[in-house]
Protein backbone atom coordinates (compact mmCIF):
# COMPACT_ATOMS: atom_id res chain seq x y z
CA UNK A 1 0.00 0.00 0.00
CA UNK A 2 1.25 3.47 -0.89
CA UNK A 3 1.01 6.02 1.90
CA UNK A 4 0.66 9.63 0.88
CA UNK A 5 2.32 12.37 2.90
CA UNK A 6 1.89 16.03 2.00
CA UNK A 7 5.18 17.91 1.77
CA UNK A 8 3.66 20.76 3.82
CA UNK A 9 3.72 18.33 6.76
CA UNK A 10 7.49 17.91 6.22
CA UNK A 11 7.92 21.71 6.19
CA UNK A 12 5.97 22.05 9.45
CA UNK A 13 7.89 19.30 11.21
CA UNK A 14 11.31 20.60 10.15
CA UNK A 15 10.43 24.15 11.19
CA UNK A 16 9.49 22.96 14.68
CA UNK A 17 12.47 20.63 14.96
CA UNK A 18 14.96 23.42 14.11
CA UNK A 19 13.51 25.53 16.93
CA UNK A 20 13.29 22.62 19.38
CA UNK A 21 16.87 21.45 18.73
CA UNK A 22 18.30 24.90 19.37
CA UNK A 23 16.52 25.45 22.70
CA UNK A 24 16.36 22.01 24.31
CA UNK A 25 19.00 19.30 24.29
CA UNK A 26 17.79 15.71 23.99
CA UNK A 27 17.43 13.71 27.19
CA UNK A 28 20.65 11.72 26.62
CA UNK A 29 22.70 14.95 26.41
CA UNK A 30 21.00 16.50 29.46
CA UNK A 31 21.81 13.37 31.49
CA UNK A 32 25.38 13.25 30.19
CA UNK A 33 25.97 16.89 31.21
CA UNK A 34 24.58 16.22 34.65
CA UNK A 35 26.82 13.19 35.12
CA UNK A 36 29.80 15.20 33.87
CA UNK A 37 29.23 17.89 36.52
CA UNK A 38 29.12 15.23 39.22
CA UNK A 39 32.23 13.49 37.90
CA UNK A 40 34.44 16.57 37.41
CA UNK A 41 36.94 17.09 40.23
CA UNK A 42 38.72 20.20 39.00
CA UNK A 43 37.11 23.23 40.74
CA UNK A 44 37.16 25.48 37.64
CA UNK A 45 35.97 22.59 35.46
CA UNK A 46 33.11 21.91 37.84
CA UNK A 47 32.18 25.60 37.89
CA UNK A 48 32.09 25.72 34.08
CA UNK A 49 29.95 22.58 33.84
CA UNK A 50 27.61 24.14 36.39
CA UNK A 51 27.35 27.22 34.18
CA UNK A 52 26.59 25.06 31.16
CA UNK A 53 23.79 23.32 33.04
CA UNK A 54 22.43 26.70 34.11
CA UNK A 55 22.72 27.82 30.48
CA UNK A 56 20.53 24.90 29.35
CA UNK A 57 17.93 25.82 31.93
CA UNK A 58 17.83 29.49 30.86
CA UNK A 59 17.68 28.50 27.17
CA UNK A 60 14.57 26.37 27.66
CA UNK A 61 12.79 28.65 30.10
CA UNK A 62 13.41 31.94 28.33
CA UNK A 63 13.58 30.66 24.75
CA UNK A 64 17.09 31.91 24.11
CA UNK A 65 19.12 29.55 21.88
CA UNK A 66 21.53 27.37 23.89
CA UNK A 67 24.37 28.71 21.72
CA UNK A 68 24.41 31.74 19.42
CA UNK A 69 25.82 29.48 16.70
CA UNK A 70 22.53 27.85 15.84
CA UNK A 71 24.36 25.92 13.17
CA UNK A 72 23.98 24.81 9.62
CA UNK A 73 20.93 22.53 9.49
CA UNK A 74 21.99 18.94 8.82
CA UNK A 75 18.95 16.80 8.11
CA UNK A 76 18.68 13.05 7.74
CA UNK A 77 15.53 11.57 6.19
CA UNK A 78 14.94 7.86 6.13
CA UNK A 79 12.08 7.50 3.70
CA UNK A 80 9.98 4.36 3.62
CA UNK A 81 9.78 2.96 0.10
CA UNK A 82 5.98 2.86 0.33
CA UNK A 83 5.72 6.62 0.89
CA UNK A 84 4.55 8.95 -1.85
CA UNK A 85 5.11 12.66 -1.22
CA UNK A 86 2.38 14.91 -2.56
CA UNK A 87 1.75 18.62 -2.96
CA UNK A 88 5.16 19.77 -4.14
CA UNK A 89 8.92 19.29 -4.28
CA UNK A 90 10.31 17.47 -1.21
CA UNK A 91 13.67 19.27 -1.35
CA UNK A 92 11.97 22.66 -1.46
CA UNK A 93 9.69 21.66 1.41
CA UNK A 94 12.74 20.86 3.54
CA UNK A 95 14.34 24.22 2.71
CA UNK A 96 11.09 26.00 3.54
CA UNK A 97 11.04 24.27 6.94
CA UNK A 98 14.57 25.45 7.67
CA UNK A 99 13.76 28.97 6.43
CA UNK A 100 10.69 29.23 8.68
CA UNK A 101 12.40 27.63 11.66
CA UNK A 102 15.36 30.00 11.54
CA UNK A 103 13.40 33.18 10.83
CA UNK A 104 10.31 32.59 13.00
CA UNK A 105 12.41 30.97 15.75
CA UNK A 106 14.88 33.87 16.14
CA UNK A 107 17.80 31.62 15.21
CA UNK A 108 21.02 32.98 13.80
CA UNK A 109 21.47 32.95 10.06
CA UNK A 110 24.95 31.54 9.66
CA UNK A 111 24.97 30.33 6.07
CA UNK A 112 26.75 31.99 3.14
CA UNK A 113 25.58 31.04 -0.36
CA UNK A 114 28.87 30.74 -2.20
CA UNK A 115 31.80 29.55 -0.07
CA UNK A 116 34.19 32.02 -1.71
CA UNK A 117 31.96 35.02 -2.37
CA UNK A 118 30.51 34.57 1.16
CA UNK A 119 27.23 36.46 1.02
CA UNK A 120 24.83 35.52 3.80
CA UNK A 121 21.65 33.87 2.47
CA UNK A 122 19.78 35.55 5.37
CA UNK A 123 17.49 32.57 6.09
CA UNK A 124 20.04 29.85 6.93
CA UNK A 125 19.27 27.88 3.77
CA UNK A 126 20.34 25.70 2.16
CA UNK A 127 20.35 22.77 4.57
CA UNK A 128 22.58 19.73 4.17
CA UNK A 129 20.09 16.96 3.41
CA UNK A 130 20.88 13.24 3.45
CA UNK A 131 18.11 10.93 2.30
CA UNK A 132 17.96 7.18 2.28
CA UNK A 133 15.30 4.73 1.19
CA UNK A 134 14.26 2.12 3.74
CA UNK A 135 11.49 -0.49 3.91
CA UNK A 136 8.08 0.56 5.25
CA UNK A 137 5.68 3.47 4.97
CA UNK A 138 7.14 5.87 7.55
CA UNK A 139 9.53 8.79 7.36
CA UNK A 140 12.13 9.28 10.09
CA UNK A 141 13.52 12.80 10.21
CA UNK A 142 16.57 13.83 12.24
CA UNK A 143 17.43 17.52 12.46
CA UNK A 144 20.95 18.12 13.75
CA UNK A 145 22.02 21.80 13.59
CA UNK A 146 25.84 21.80 13.52
CA UNK A 147 28.00 24.56 14.96
CA UNK A 148 31.28 25.30 13.23
CA UNK A 149 33.59 25.79 16.21
CA UNK A 150 33.75 22.02 16.43
CA UNK A 151 33.11 21.32 12.74
CA UNK A 152 36.30 23.25 11.88
CA UNK A 153 38.37 20.96 14.11
CA UNK A 154 37.12 17.75 12.48
CA UNK A 155 39.21 15.71 10.04
CA UNK A 156 39.36 12.74 7.69
CA UNK A 157 42.42 10.55 7.17
CA UNK A 158 42.94 7.76 4.64
CA UNK A 159 44.95 5.30 6.71
CA UNK A 160 46.71 2.28 5.23
CA UNK A 161 45.37 -1.14 6.36
CA UNK A 162 48.72 -1.87 8.06
CA UNK A 163 48.15 1.04 10.44
CA UNK A 164 45.16 -0.83 11.83
CA UNK A 165 43.43 -0.05 15.07
CA UNK A 166 46.49 1.72 16.50
CA UNK A 167 46.37 4.14 13.57
CA UNK A 168 42.68 4.78 14.24
CA UNK A 169 43.38 5.53 17.91
CA UNK A 170 46.13 7.95 16.93
CA UNK A 171 43.83 9.87 14.56
CA UNK A 172 41.14 10.22 17.26
CA UNK A 173 43.71 11.31 19.86
CA UNK A 174 45.44 13.80 17.54
CA UNK A 175 42.11 15.34 16.50
CA UNK A 176 40.98 15.91 20.08
CA UNK A 177 44.40 17.19 21.15
CA UNK A 178 44.67 19.64 18.30
CA UNK A 179 41.13 20.89 18.88
CA UNK A 180 41.83 21.53 22.57
CA UNK A 181 39.63 24.42 23.72
CA UNK A 182 38.52 25.43 20.20
CA UNK A 183 35.79 22.82 19.79
CA UNK A 184 34.07 23.72 23.10
CA UNK A 185 34.64 20.63 25.24
CA UNK A 186 33.17 18.54 26.78
CA UNK A 187 32.88 17.00 23.33
CA UNK A 188 30.96 14.27 21.68
CA UNK A 189 33.44 12.56 19.38
CA UNK A 190 31.82 11.05 16.28
CA UNK A 191 34.03 8.57 14.45
CA UNK A 192 33.47 6.86 11.11
CA UNK A 193 35.71 3.96 10.15
CA UNK A 194 35.60 2.27 6.74
CA UNK A 195 33.62 2.79 3.57
CA UNK A 196 35.02 5.26 1.08
CA UNK A 197 36.24 8.84 1.55
CA UNK A 198 32.75 10.37 1.72
CA UNK A 199 31.16 7.39 3.50
CA UNK A 200 33.58 7.69 6.43
CA UNK A 201 32.62 11.35 6.90
CA UNK A 202 28.93 10.50 6.80
CA UNK A 203 29.41 7.67 9.33
CA UNK A 204 31.13 10.11 11.68
CA UNK A 205 28.30 12.63 11.36
CA UNK A 206 25.70 9.91 11.96
CA UNK A 207 27.65 8.74 15.01
CA UNK A 208 27.01 12.18 16.55
CA UNK A 209 23.27 11.62 16.31
CA UNK A 210 23.47 8.29 18.16
CA UNK A 211 22.23 8.91 21.73
CA UNK A 212 25.06 9.36 24.22
CA UNK A 213 25.17 6.23 26.36
CA UNK A 214 24.05 3.93 23.56
CA UNK A 215 27.08 1.78 22.77
CA UNK A 216 28.20 0.24 19.49
CA UNK A 217 26.76 -3.19 18.75
CA UNK A 218 30.07 -4.93 17.93
CA UNK A 219 32.05 -5.86 21.03
CA UNK A 220 35.44 -4.79 19.64
CA UNK A 221 34.07 -1.41 18.57
CA UNK A 222 32.35 -0.97 21.92
CA UNK A 223 35.62 -1.59 23.72
CA UNK A 224 37.39 0.86 21.37
CA UNK A 225 34.78 3.50 22.25
CA UNK A 226 35.34 2.89 25.96
CA UNK A 227 39.13 2.90 25.67
CA UNK A 228 39.20 6.15 23.69
CA UNK A 229 36.71 7.89 25.98
CA UNK A 230 38.86 7.04 28.96
CA UNK A 231 42.02 8.14 27.17
CA UNK A 232 40.51 11.43 25.96
CA UNK A 233 39.34 12.17 29.49
CA UNK A 234 42.90 11.77 30.74
CA UNK A 235 44.12 14.48 28.32
CA UNK A 236 43.64 17.21 30.93
CA UNK A 237 41.89 19.45 28.38
CA UNK A 238 38.71 19.56 30.47
CA UNK A 239 35.56 21.69 30.24
CA UNK A 240 36.09 24.72 27.95
CA UNK A 241 39.69 23.55 27.57
CA UNK A 242 40.59 25.09 30.92
CA UNK A 243 41.66 21.86 32.58
CA UNK A 244 39.82 18.96 34.17
CA UNK A 245 38.66 15.38 33.91
CA UNK A 246 35.75 15.70 31.50
CA UNK A 247 36.97 16.38 27.98
CA UNK A 248 34.42 14.19 26.24
CA UNK A 249 30.95 12.91 27.10
CA UNK A 250 31.12 10.08 24.59
CA UNK A 251 33.10 8.56 21.74
CA UNK A 252 30.59 7.13 19.27
CA UNK A 253 32.08 4.98 16.51
CA UNK A 254 30.19 3.81 13.41
CA UNK A 255 31.79 1.38 10.96
CA UNK A 256 31.18 0.09 7.44
CA UNK A 257 32.81 -2.38 5.07
CA UNK A 258 35.78 -1.01 3.15
CA UNK A 259 38.21 -1.81 0.32
CA UNK A 260 41.14 -4.25 0.67
CA UNK A 261 43.54 -1.33 0.13
CA UNK A 262 42.06 1.21 2.54
CA UNK A 263 41.16 2.24 6.07
CA UNK A 264 39.37 5.61 5.98
CA UNK A 265 38.87 7.29 9.36
CA UNK A 266 36.80 10.42 9.91
CA UNK A 267 36.53 12.22 13.24
CA UNK A 268 33.65 14.67 13.48
CA UNK A 269 33.84 16.62 16.71
CA UNK A 270 30.79 18.15 18.31
CA UNK A 271 30.71 20.58 21.21
CA UNK A 272 28.63 19.97 24.33
CA UNK A 273 25.67 21.49 22.45
CA UNK A 274 25.20 18.27 20.48
CA UNK A 275 21.78 18.92 18.98
CA UNK A 276 19.71 16.19 17.42
CA UNK A 277 15.95 15.85 17.31
CA UNK A 278 14.31 12.80 15.73
CA UNK A 279 10.69 12.38 14.76
CA UNK A 280 8.95 9.58 12.90
CA UNK A 281 5.89 10.36 10.83
CA UNK B 1 42.69 35.53 41.80
CA UNK B 2 39.30 37.03 41.10
CA UNK B 3 38.75 40.62 39.95
CA UNK B 4 35.93 42.95 39.02
CA UNK B 5 37.18 45.32 36.31
CA UNK B 6 35.72 47.98 34.03
CA UNK B 7 35.93 48.54 30.29
CA UNK B 8 37.43 50.45 28.53
CA UNK B 9 40.47 48.98 30.27
CA UNK B 10 42.94 50.70 32.55
CA UNK B 11 46.50 49.59 31.69
CA UNK B 12 47.45 49.55 35.38
CA UNK B 13 44.65 47.08 36.08
CA UNK B 14 45.52 44.90 33.08
CA UNK B 15 49.11 44.66 34.32
CA UNK B 16 47.94 42.80 37.43
CA UNK B 17 46.04 40.12 35.53
CA UNK B 18 47.50 36.63 35.36
CA UNK B 19 46.56 33.63 33.22
CA UNK B 20 43.92 31.68 35.13
CA UNK B 21 42.39 34.68 36.91
CA UNK B 22 38.58 34.80 36.98
CA UNK B 23 37.34 38.26 35.98
CA UNK B 24 33.97 40.02 35.83
CA UNK B 25 33.86 42.84 33.28
CA UNK B 26 31.44 45.79 33.48
CA UNK B 27 31.23 48.74 31.11
CA UNK B 28 31.38 49.22 27.35
CA UNK B 29 32.76 46.59 24.99
CA UNK B 30 32.38 45.97 21.23
CA UNK B 31 31.62 42.94 19.08
CA UNK B 32 33.43 42.08 15.86
CA UNK B 33 34.09 38.77 14.16
CA UNK B 34 35.29 37.46 10.78
CA UNK B 35 33.60 39.75 8.26
CA UNK B 36 34.02 42.93 10.37
CA UNK B 37 37.73 42.21 10.81
CA UNK B 38 38.16 41.67 7.08
CA UNK B 39 36.44 44.98 6.38
CA UNK B 40 38.51 46.81 8.99
CA UNK B 41 41.66 45.44 7.40
CA UNK B 42 40.54 46.67 3.97
CA UNK B 43 39.69 50.08 5.46
CA UNK B 44 43.15 50.39 7.00
CA UNK B 45 44.80 49.24 3.76
CA UNK B 46 43.04 52.12 1.98
CA UNK B 47 44.39 54.52 4.59
CA UNK B 48 40.91 55.27 5.94
CA UNK B 49 39.71 55.54 9.53
CA UNK B 50 38.07 52.71 11.45
CA UNK B 51 34.55 53.13 12.86
CA UNK B 52 35.87 52.68 16.41
CA UNK B 53 39.01 53.98 18.12
CA UNK B 54 40.24 50.71 19.65
CA UNK B 55 42.52 52.32 22.23
CA UNK B 56 41.97 50.52 25.56
CA UNK B 57 38.76 48.97 24.26
CA UNK B 58 37.77 45.31 24.29
CA UNK B 59 36.59 43.36 21.25
CA UNK B 60 34.25 40.46 22.00
CA UNK B 61 34.44 37.89 19.19
CA UNK B 62 30.72 37.25 19.06
CA UNK B 63 27.84 37.23 16.59
CA UNK B 64 24.53 37.04 18.46
CA UNK B 65 21.33 35.28 17.50
CA UNK B 66 18.44 37.74 16.87
CA UNK B 67 16.74 39.30 19.91
CA UNK B 68 13.11 38.44 20.58
CA UNK B 69 10.73 41.37 21.07
CA UNK B 70 11.49 43.27 24.25
CA UNK B 71 14.90 41.65 24.67
CA UNK B 72 18.29 43.32 24.44
CA UNK B 73 20.01 40.56 22.49
CA UNK B 74 19.70 36.87 21.64
CA UNK B 75 22.16 34.15 22.56
CA UNK B 76 25.58 35.77 22.90
CA UNK B 77 28.53 33.44 23.53
CA UNK B 78 32.08 33.66 22.15
CA UNK B 79 33.22 32.37 18.76
CA UNK B 80 36.60 30.75 18.01
CA UNK B 81 39.26 33.46 18.24
CA UNK B 82 41.91 31.91 16.01
CA UNK B 83 40.04 32.99 12.89
CA UNK B 84 40.77 36.58 13.88
CA UNK B 85 44.50 35.88 14.40
CA UNK B 86 45.54 37.27 10.99
CA UNK B 87 43.95 40.62 11.90
CA UNK B 88 44.54 40.95 15.65
CA UNK B 89 48.21 42.08 15.85
CA UNK B 90 47.51 45.16 13.73
CA UNK B 91 44.63 46.20 16.01
CA UNK B 92 46.70 45.50 19.12
CA UNK B 93 49.43 47.75 17.74
CA UNK B 94 46.75 50.44 17.39
CA UNK B 95 46.05 50.19 21.11
CA UNK B 96 43.34 47.50 21.36
CA UNK B 97 43.10 46.82 25.08
CA UNK B 98 41.80 43.28 25.13
CA UNK B 99 39.92 40.51 23.38
CA UNK B 100 37.26 38.06 24.53
CA UNK B 101 36.75 34.81 22.64
CA UNK B 102 37.47 31.14 23.00
CA UNK B 103 40.31 28.88 21.95
CA UNK B 104 43.98 29.10 21.09
CA UNK B 105 45.81 32.12 19.64
CA UNK B 106 48.81 32.22 17.28
CA UNK B 107 52.34 33.06 18.46
CA UNK B 108 52.06 36.39 16.59
CA UNK B 109 48.97 37.38 18.59
CA UNK B 110 50.62 36.30 21.83
CA UNK B 111 53.68 38.44 21.01
CA UNK B 112 51.52 41.45 20.15
CA UNK B 113 49.71 41.05 23.48
CA UNK B 114 53.01 41.20 25.34
CA UNK B 115 54.36 44.13 23.31
CA UNK B 116 51.24 46.18 23.87
CA UNK B 117 50.40 45.18 27.43
CA UNK B 118 47.08 43.77 26.30
CA UNK B 119 45.13 40.71 27.47
CA UNK B 120 43.14 37.80 26.00
CA UNK B 121 40.13 36.49 27.89
CA UNK B 122 38.00 33.41 27.27
CA UNK B 123 34.29 33.34 27.88
CA UNK B 124 32.69 29.90 28.15
CA UNK B 125 31.83 28.65 24.66
CA UNK B 126 28.29 27.41 24.27
CA UNK B 127 26.93 29.36 27.22
CA UNK B 128 25.26 31.97 25.02
CA UNK B 129 21.94 32.07 26.88
CA UNK B 130 23.66 32.54 30.25
CA UNK B 131 26.08 35.20 28.96
CA UNK B 132 23.27 37.16 27.26
CA UNK B 133 21.90 38.02 30.70
CA UNK B 134 24.98 40.14 31.46
CA UNK B 135 24.39 42.31 28.39
CA UNK B 136 22.22 45.30 29.32
CA UNK B 137 22.35 47.27 26.08
CA UNK B 138 23.29 46.43 22.50
CA UNK B 139 23.49 48.75 19.52
CA UNK B 140 24.84 48.25 16.00
CA UNK B 141 27.33 51.05 15.40
CA UNK B 142 28.96 49.99 12.11
CA UNK B 143 28.72 47.55 9.20
CA UNK B 144 24.98 47.05 9.67
CA UNK B 145 24.84 45.16 6.36
CA UNK B 146 26.86 42.33 7.92
CA UNK B 147 23.88 41.25 10.04
CA UNK B 148 25.08 39.16 12.97
CA UNK B 149 28.66 40.12 12.05
CA UNK B 150 28.06 43.89 12.39
CA UNK B 151 30.05 45.85 14.98
CA UNK B 152 27.92 46.28 18.11
CA UNK B 153 28.50 48.41 21.19
CA UNK B 154 27.51 46.47 24.30
CA UNK B 155 26.95 47.64 27.84
CA UNK B 156 27.80 44.68 30.07
CA UNK B 157 27.50 44.02 33.79
CA UNK B 158 29.69 41.39 35.40
CA UNK B 159 30.42 39.47 32.21
CA UNK B 160 32.32 36.39 33.48
CA UNK B 161 35.61 35.64 31.69
CA UNK B 162 38.92 33.91 32.40
CA UNK B 163 42.36 35.33 31.62
CA UNK B 164 43.96 33.02 29.05
CA UNK B 165 46.92 35.10 27.82
CA UNK B 166 48.18 37.70 30.29
CA UNK B 167 50.34 40.74 29.48
CA UNK B 168 53.47 38.71 30.28
CA UNK B 169 52.53 36.15 27.65
CA UNK B 170 51.57 33.28 29.98
CA UNK B 171 49.00 31.09 28.22
CA UNK B 172 46.53 29.15 30.35
CA UNK B 173 45.81 26.60 27.60
CA UNK B 174 49.52 25.82 27.28
CA UNK B 175 49.80 25.54 31.05
CA UNK B 176 47.03 22.89 30.94
CA UNK B 177 48.22 21.10 27.78
CA UNK B 178 50.22 17.93 28.22
CA UNK B 179 48.95 17.80 31.78
CA UNK B 180 47.97 14.14 31.34
CA UNK B 181 45.88 12.81 34.19
CA UNK B 182 47.06 9.37 35.25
Amino acid sequence: MIREIGVDEITRQIRDMCIQANHYLSEDMVCAMKEATEKEQDPLGKKILGQLEENLKIAGEEMIPICQDTGMAVIFMEIGQDVHFTGGDLGQAVEEGVRRGYTEGYLRKSVVGDPLVRENTKDNTPAVLHTSIVPGDQVAITVAPKGFGSENMSRIVMLKPAQGVEGVKQVIWDTVQEAGPNACPPLVVGVGIGGTFEKAALLAKQALTRPVGEKAKDAHIRSLEEEMLEKVNRSGIGPAGLGGHVTALAVNINTYATHIAGLPVAVNLCCHVNRHVKRVI
Amino acid sequence: MEYRITAPLDKNVVKKLKAGDYVWISGTIYTARDAAHKRMQETLDKGQELPVDWKDNIIYYMGPSPAREGRVIGSAGPTTSSRMDPYAPRLLDMGLGGMIGKGKRSPAVSEAIVQNGSVYFAAVGGAGALLSRQIKKAEVIAYDDLGTEAIRRLEVEDLPVIVVIDPEGNDLYKMNAGNIIS
